[in-house]
């Protein structure tokens, strides 16, 4: 293990009574892996993030890399790189300055800082932009600007403050692939903190659920998305609904799934097909590029999300029959209180 | 155009009040040296400029103001940071106190420190008294708190993420303050600089009461060649002189002040426990702090000391008019005074400065509207750098004949008063009034409120803390005042700066023991202001 975290406690302000920010947080990071903590915005995955990096002192715990405790050491010697949301680049340098800079502080002789930068520029697709200042550049181009000035010195951990929130919806999905294959093509070992499950999972190989401060579920990536292990948890993953008892069990059984307490269904769980096991009644219905996304009212289980292929011609009112696509709904291990 | 002529109609108020209180006595002034038998003669105001009195003069003014200048950046850093990134306890309380000396009465702290430099004051083994060094510390004591203020402002909004984002790309803490921190700070020090060069290049009652006739600076220089040799034609040569200096560094600053975004929000980083690596930082501040102090602590130590023990005697004597017939009338009677011009001043510089404020920050429509407004914001800070005394002796010479015989109105030292506080107003509304995102007003007038009533629901709970803030300021300056007033004041009715400088020049112990219980009553009566503004929690209040 690489990064290790152990019951990583951190307070603001000095009484106890307050409810921690972190609390007893543990991760495992190994190298050259992405874990992604997610988790609603106030959960304490920044503060979480700041701790890593030495701008937050732990209350308690301990943060140790390759078995050194870094407790005594700053910021500036841990040799993380550390990637805001906005990319917080240097106003009043221009992008290639932007990028050496890490590498100008460790006095690099400049031609080969020339050729670091050149190179860097390139593997974020930004080559030419080198004499620009970063105030003439769009938030994509400089959420690339701040991944390679943090990639410039390879250091030993890269840490990603929500790195595509800001930008906009086709931008978020273009870049997360480009930075996904520059993470790995480094080899660069990336914590992640995001409130985007999308963007977690177009970048991370494990997962870390947070909530309230504590780590509520973690694992590789599609263990942790298939089996949620509460509702909250569910639902933030993406799940659409949460069914209970009778409803479970009705869906459950169509799955051809054994009976369970709660199962949580994603919107497309559902599927309109004339063999379809279930009778359902459609009560709304509206196209999306990709299917049609319907509301139906199932006898025993009430209304829940459905999906019909594009192009099939469904009306609220209509009577249809549904098959349940097993793929699309994870059954919750324990049910949490009514 | 329409918009223009209505803002031109709108500024013609202001802009007429400035015309016959600023630009008509400076001319007036100025005419005065170069209009020889009614004809124009600049060719011995050309001649004067090569005095070489005028040079050294000139050369003494420069060379202190730069030092002093320098002097102030280096002890306000520090402690703009300590004061405005730190939590530190009586936090309030330490900004407060080092934005007195810049209010506090030039004549105030030109008797501090004398009384601390001179002989048998605790600073006395030094030798300073009398010496251009003692100039420079009194000048660097007013003008700490403009960089501690104007800095600090910057710095609680400066973003902190870029900064750790370097120290997470490996620099150390200094690190991170040579290539992040200061680039970013730079236009407020470098233009807070600018200012303090202004206010040193132009200070009069300190250096007067410090120097004395041995260290002229040119603006003490023009007060001597005026008042006491009566060559007006150098004296406005000087005044020429300063005026084109004052003109190109108020332009740069006002270049360098960073314009508010109204549509980003200005965010105010939270301070931060100390710890143990800010402690020279602290220590620093405290010695800051202590410097502010002690001159201070002095002043009031001599108020209190009687022959040879202590006494109240010197606050006594305030109800009299001191020995051999210093004063026409008693020290409390002068305080009277004082308050209630400063009072007339205040209403009057608010009511001008919000109606500028108002003008020079609504958004511009065309490139022309902006160059009136922004033309506009210039005009108006100009009374900040020229002379008091060249405006002072200008009203005396100009506004003594009808339509406008003002010479024996009772308002004549407010109004010369509310000029000089002008620009601190309009310093402390312009940011607040431009930082109010012009949409707030599109979004209360789409919902139907008149312009009046966008003025009440938008504005006006925006600025009415700043405008409390403004005038509590402008009241403090007013109080202290002493440049323009000391031409201005009729004798039967001076004011506390006045009756302070007569004190301290008239032979009596009984006399300057009075100066410095008169100059603590004024110290004190401008700090308990100053206090209360800071309890507002205005921002922009002393920054410029």
């Amino acid at each position: 293990m690489v990064l290790r975290l152990r019951d990583v406690t951190v307070r603001y302000g000095d009484a106890v009574a307050v409810d921690a920010a972190v609390d007893r947080v543990s991760l495992d990071l190994a190298p050259g892996q992405v874990l992604a903590v997610l988790g609603p915005s106030g959960c304490g995955k920044s503060t979480l993030l700041r701790a890593v990096a030495g701008l937050e002192p732990l209350s308690s715990g301990s943060i140790s890399f390759d078995g050194k405790d870094l407790a005594g050491t700053p910021t500036h010697r841990r040799g993380f790189a550390l990637m805001f949301q906005d990319g917080q680049l240097f106003a009043h340098l221009t992008v290639a300055r932007n990028v050496a800079y890490a590498l100008r502080l460790r006095r690099t002789p400049s031609a080969q800082v020339a050729v670091r930068v050149q190179e860097l520029l390139e593997l974020v697709g930004l080559s030419g932009f080198g004499d620009r200042l970063p105030g003439t550049l769009s938030g994509g181009e400089r959420q690339r600007v701040a991944l390679a000035r943090a990639l410039a010195v390879e250091p030993r951990l890269i840490l990603l403050d929500e790195p595509l929130s800001a930008l906009d919806a086709t931008l978020r999905e273009r870049l997360a692939g480009d930075l996904r294959e520059i993470l790995h093509a480094a080899g660069t070992t990336a914590l992640l903190v995001t409130h985007d499950h999308e963007e977690a999972f177009a970048l991370a190989d494990r997962l870390a659920v947070m909530r309230d401060g504590r780590v509520v579920q973690s694992g590789d990536i599609d263990e942790v998305w298939r089996e949620p292990v509460d509702e909250d948890t569910a639902l933030f993953l993406g799940y659409a609904r949460v069914l209970r008892d009778d409803a479970a069990r009705l869906v459950l059984e169509a799955a051809g799934l054994a009976p369970a307490p709660a199962v949580a269904v994603r919107r497309s769980a559902l599927v309109v097909d004339d063999a379809g096991p279930v009778r359902a009644r459609v009560e709304s219905a509206r196209v999306t590029p990709e299917q049609v996304r319907l509301v139906v009212q199932v006898e025993g289980v009430g209304a829940v999300d459905a999906v019909a292929a594009l192009g099939s011609r469904v009306a609220p009112g209509d009577e249809v029959t549904v098959r349940v696509d097993v793929t699309r709904l994870a059954v919750l291990p324990i049910t949490t209180g009514p | 155009m329409r918009r223009i002529a209505a803002l031109l109609l709108l500024a013609a108020g202001p802009v007429l009040v400035l015309g016959v209180l600023f630009v008509l006595p400076v001319s007036g002034m100025l005419a005065e040296g170069f209009v020889v038998d009614g004809r124009l003669a600049p060719g011995a105001v050309i001649d004067v400029l090569a005095r070489p009195r005028v040079h050294r003069v000139a050369w003494f003014t420069v060379w202190t103001s730069g030092t002093a200048t320098l002097l102030a950046v280096v002890l306000g850093l520090p402690a703009a940071y300590a004061l405005h990134r730190l939590s530190l306890p009586g936090r309030a309380a330490v900004r407060a106190a080092l934005l007195v000396p810049f209010v506090l009465p030039t004549v105030v702290v030109g008797v501090a420190f004398r009384q601390l430099l001179g002989e048998g004051g605790p600073l006395g083994f030094l030798g300073l008294d009398g010496t251009p060094f003692a100039i420079v510390c009194g000048l660097v004591f007013f003008n700490v708190a403009v960089v501690v203020r104007t800095v600090g402002v910057a710095w609680e909004s400066l973003d902190p993420r870029p900064g750790q984002a370097a120290a997470a790309l490996g620099a150390s803490p200094s690190q991170v303050l040579r290539t992040v921190t200061l680039p970013a700070l730079r236009p407020a020090i470098v233009g807070a600089a600018s200012i303090v060069f202004l206010f040193c290049a132009t200070a009069f009652g300190i250096v007067l009461t410090l120097g004395g006739v041995r260290h002229a600076t040119v603006e003490t220089e023009i007060y001597l060649l005026t008042t006491t040799v009566f060559d007006l034609r150098a004296a406005a040569a000087l005044s020429v002189l300063q005026i084109v200096v004052v003109v190109g560094l108020l332009a740069l600053a006002a270049r360098l002040r960073a314009t508010p975004d109204p549509t980003a929000q200005r965010a105010v980083t939270p301070v931060r426990a100390v710890r143990r690596s800010d402690a020279p930082v602290v220590v620093a501040t405290l010695l800051v702090l202590g410097a502010m102090l002690l001159p201070i602590l002095t002043l009031v130590a001599g108020s209190l000391s009687v022959g040879d023990g202590w006494g109240l005697d010197n606050y006594r004597a305030l109800t009299t008019a001191g020995d051999n017939q210093a004063l026409l009338v008693p020290v409390t009677t002068a305080l009277d005074t004082s308050l209630r011009t400063a009072v007339d001043a205040t209403w009057m510089a608010l009511l001008v400065g919000v109606l500028v404020s108002v003008i020079v920050t609504r958004r511009s429509h065309s490139v022309a509207e902006r160059r009136v407004r922004s033309t506009l914001d210039g005009l108006f800070m100009l009374p900040l750098g020229v002379s008091a005394v060249t405006l002072g002796f200008g009203f005396l010479i100009t506004l003594d004949q009808p339509p406008l015989d003002l010479r024996d109105s009772p308002l004549l030292v407010p109004m010369a008063q509310a000029l000089v506080a002008l620009p601190l107003v309009v310093r402390t509304l312009t940011p607040v009034l431009g930082g109010i995102d012009d949409r707030q007003r599109q979004a209360a007038a789409s919902l139907g409120a008149s312009a009046w009533r966008t003025l009440l629901t938008v504005d006006l709970p925006v600025v009415w803390k700043p405008m409390l803030a403004a005038s509590g300021f402008a009241f403090a300056a007013s109080l202290g005042e002493f440049g323009a007033t000391s031409f201005l004041a009729r004798d039967e009715s001076p004011t506390l700066p006045v009756v302070i400088f007569r004190l301290i020049g008239h032979p009596g112990e009984m006399n300057y023991g009075m100066a410095l219980a008169a100059s603590v009553v004024l110290a004190v009566a401008t700090a308990v202001v100053m206090l209360a503004v800071e309890r507002l929690r205005v921002p922009g209040v002393g920054a410029f």
